[in-house]
C-alpha cells in the first residue's frame, strides 16, 4: 500500500543548519550533512533542504553543502532556495539532489517550471506555493492568495489556480505552506491542503503548523495530504521520523515502518 | 566491479552513480560508445521522464549494442523508464518501440479516484525465487515515481499494488528491470543493487 510520506526539512544559511521561528533567533543547529544523514537513518522517508542565504557567495557554499549531504544519502533529496534558472536547478541536480524547489521564481516566470521539467522529468520539480487564506475573499480557502518573499508580498495569484498551473507545466508534486499556520503548532491548515489536494493529481505536500501528532493524522485524513513536512517539530519533543510513524499508525495512517 | 552505465539525457544519474560507488561499484557512463557496451561487465539503464527519451538509444546506435550484449550474457539493468525499455513499447509514445526482451506493453494507470503519477514508498510482493530481490523482505517498502506501468507476468520478480497490481520488478536470465528507485530506496534499495553486483556472469 502506498505509504503517507513524513520529510524532514533543514533550513540552510550559510552552510549550516539554523532554526528559530519565522527566522527570527536563529540559531545554528548544525552540519546539514550530519543532520541530513541523521534524519534519514532515523526513518525520514525524504529530505527537504531549503537554503535561506540570499547572496550570490551563498550559491557556491549551497553546491558544496548539497554535494556533502547528498554523498551518503539514499532516499529522495530535495533542494530549494534561490533557483531562478532551468542552469541554478542543472548545478544542483548534479551536485546530487533528485529534485528542486521553486518558489518566488516560478512566480514571477512560470516557464521555468516547463524549462526543468522538460530537461529533468516532471518528477524533479516540486513548485512550493506560501499561501494565506483571503478573508474578503466569498471563499476564504478556495481563494487563498499566493505570498512570496517568505509571505511578505502578496501575488495576486490565487493558490488553487496557481497549483493547477504548475502541474499543467509539469511540476511534480505541491509544497504548501500556510502563512496563517506557520509557526502556531495549532496544526496544519486542512481545509486549504485539501482543497489544493483535490484540485490537482499531483501529490501535496502539507506544510506549516504542524505540534502534535494528532496534527499530522488530521493533515493526512481531513487535508487529503500525500506527505508532511516535519519541521519544527523535531525541535519540539518529537524526538524523530521514526517516533512520529510509529505513533502514525496507531491513528490508523499507513506509513513506512520499519524504517 | 566496472559497470557501464548509459546516458540517454534522461534526467541525471548522479545518484544512480552515487550509489553503485557507494557498494564499490566503478561507474563508467556513455552516451554512444557501442564499443564500451560490448566490453562492460554489466550495464545499468537508469531513467526517468517519457519514454519518448528512449529514441536516442535507437539515433545512437546503442540499441543493438546492448542487444548484443544482453545476448553475450552481460548482466543488465533497467530503471524506472530503464526498466520500461525492456518492454515492446509504451501508450506514452506509442510510435517508440522498447528493446522487447518482454512482449508485453507498457501503460497508464487508469483514472480513477487514486492520483497519478503514483508517487512516494509502497511495499513489495517479492516473488522467492528471484536473484534480484534475495534477502529482500516480503513487504519491504521501496520508492515510486511513474505514471506508466508493466504488467505482472511469468517474468515479474515483485508485486506492488497501487489503483491494481503491476510489475514492481523483473528478471529472466541475464536481463533484470524495477520500476522503483534502488538508489533511492534506503536500505533495501541498496541491497537489491549489490544482489545485482555480485550476481554471477
Amino acid at each position: 500500500m502506498i505509504t503517507k510520506r513524513i520529510i524532514a526539512c533543514l533550513d540552510v544559511h550559510n552552510g549550516r543548519v539554523v532554526k528559530g521561528v519565522q527566522f527570527v533567533d536563529i540559531i545554528d543547529a548544525g552540519d546539514p550533512a550530519e543532520l541530513a544523514a541523521r534524519h534519514a537513518r532515523e526513518g525520514a522517508d525524504e529530505i527537504v533542504l531549503l537554503d535561506i542565504t540570499a547572496t550570490h557567495e551563498g550559491r557556491a557554499t549551497l553546491l558544496d553543502t548539497v554535494r556533502r549531504a547528498a554523498n551518503e544519502l539514499f532516499v529522495p533529496f530535495c533542494v530549494g532556495g534561490g533557483i531562478r534558472s532551468a542552469q541554478d536547478a542543472e548545478q544542483v541536480f548534479n551536485s546530487g539532489a533528485d529534485k528542486v524547489s521553486v518558489n518566488s521564481a516560478a512566480i514571477a516566470n512560470p516557464s521555468l517550471i516547463d524549462a526543468i521539467g522538460s530537461s529533468f522529468g516532471a518528477q524533479a520539480v516540486v513548485v512550493a506555493i506560501d499561501a494565506r487564506r483571503d478573508p474578503e475573499a466569498a471563499d476564504p480557502v478556495r481563494e487563498a492568495q499566493v505570498l512570496v518573499q517568505g509571505g511578505r508580498k502578496i501575488t495576486g495569484r490565487r493558490v488553487v489556480e496557481w497549483a493547477r498551473e504548475a502541474e499543467s507545466r509539469g511540476a511534480g508534486e505541491i509544497l504548501l505552506t500556510s502563512m496563517d499556520a506557520d509557526g502556531t503548532r495549532a496544526g496544519f491548515d486542512c481545509e486549504l491542503t485539501a482543497a489544493v489536494s483535490e484540485s490537482v493529481s499531483i501529490p501535496v505536500i502539507a506544510s506549516g503548523g504542524a505540534g502534535t501528532v494528532e496534527h499530522f493524522a488530521d493533515v493526512f485524513s481531513r487535508g487529503k495530504a500525500d506527505a508532511a513536512l516535519a519541521a519544527s517539530i523535531f525541535h519540539f519533543g518529537v524526538s524523530s521520523a521514526r517516533s512520529l510513524k510509529q505513533d502514525l499508525s496507531k491513528f490508523g495512517v499507513s506509513v513506512r515502518l520499519p524504517c | 566491479m566496472r559497470v557501464t552505465v548509459i546516458d540517454y539525457k534522461a534526467g541525471n544519474l548522479t545518484s544512480v552513480l552515487k550509489a553503485l560507488s557507494h557498494l564499490g561499484a566503478e561507474p563508467e557512463v556513455t552516451d554512444s560508445d557501442a564499443a564500451l557496451i560490448a566490453s562492460a561487465e554489466r550495464i545499468v539503464l537508469p531513467g526517468v521522464g517519457h519514454f519518448n527519451a528512449t529514441k536516442r538509444l535507437d539515433d545512437t546506435g546503442l540499441t543493438p549494442a546492448i542487444s548484443a550484449a544482453i545476448a553475450n550474457g552481460t548482466p543488465f539493468l533497467g530503471i524506472c523508464v530503464g526498466m520500461q525499455w525492456l518492454f515492446s513499447g509504451s501508450t506514452e509514445a506509442p510510435e517508440q518501440s522498447g528493446l522487447t526482451a518482454f512482449s508485453e506493453q507498457c501503460t497508464r494507470f487508469p483514472e480513477g479516484t487514486e492520483k497519478v503519477p503514483h508517487v512516494g514508498w509502497n511495499s513489495l510482493e517479492v516473488e522467492p525465487t528471484s536473484r534480484l530481490l534475495r534477502g529482500v523482505a516480503n513487504s519491504a517498502f521501496v520508492y515510486f515515481t511513474h505514471s506508466y506501468k508493466a504488467p505482472v507476468t511469468e517474468d515479474t520478480a515483485a508485486v506492488t499494488t497501487y489503483i491494481e497490481p503491476f510489475a514492481a520488478a523483473v528478471e529472466r536470465g541475464n536481463v533484470f528491470g524495477t520500476q522503483f528507485h534502488p538508489e533511492k530506496s534506503g536500505d533495501t534499495g541498496l541491497k537489491i543493487l549489490k544482489n545485482f553486483l555480485d550476481l554471477p556472469r
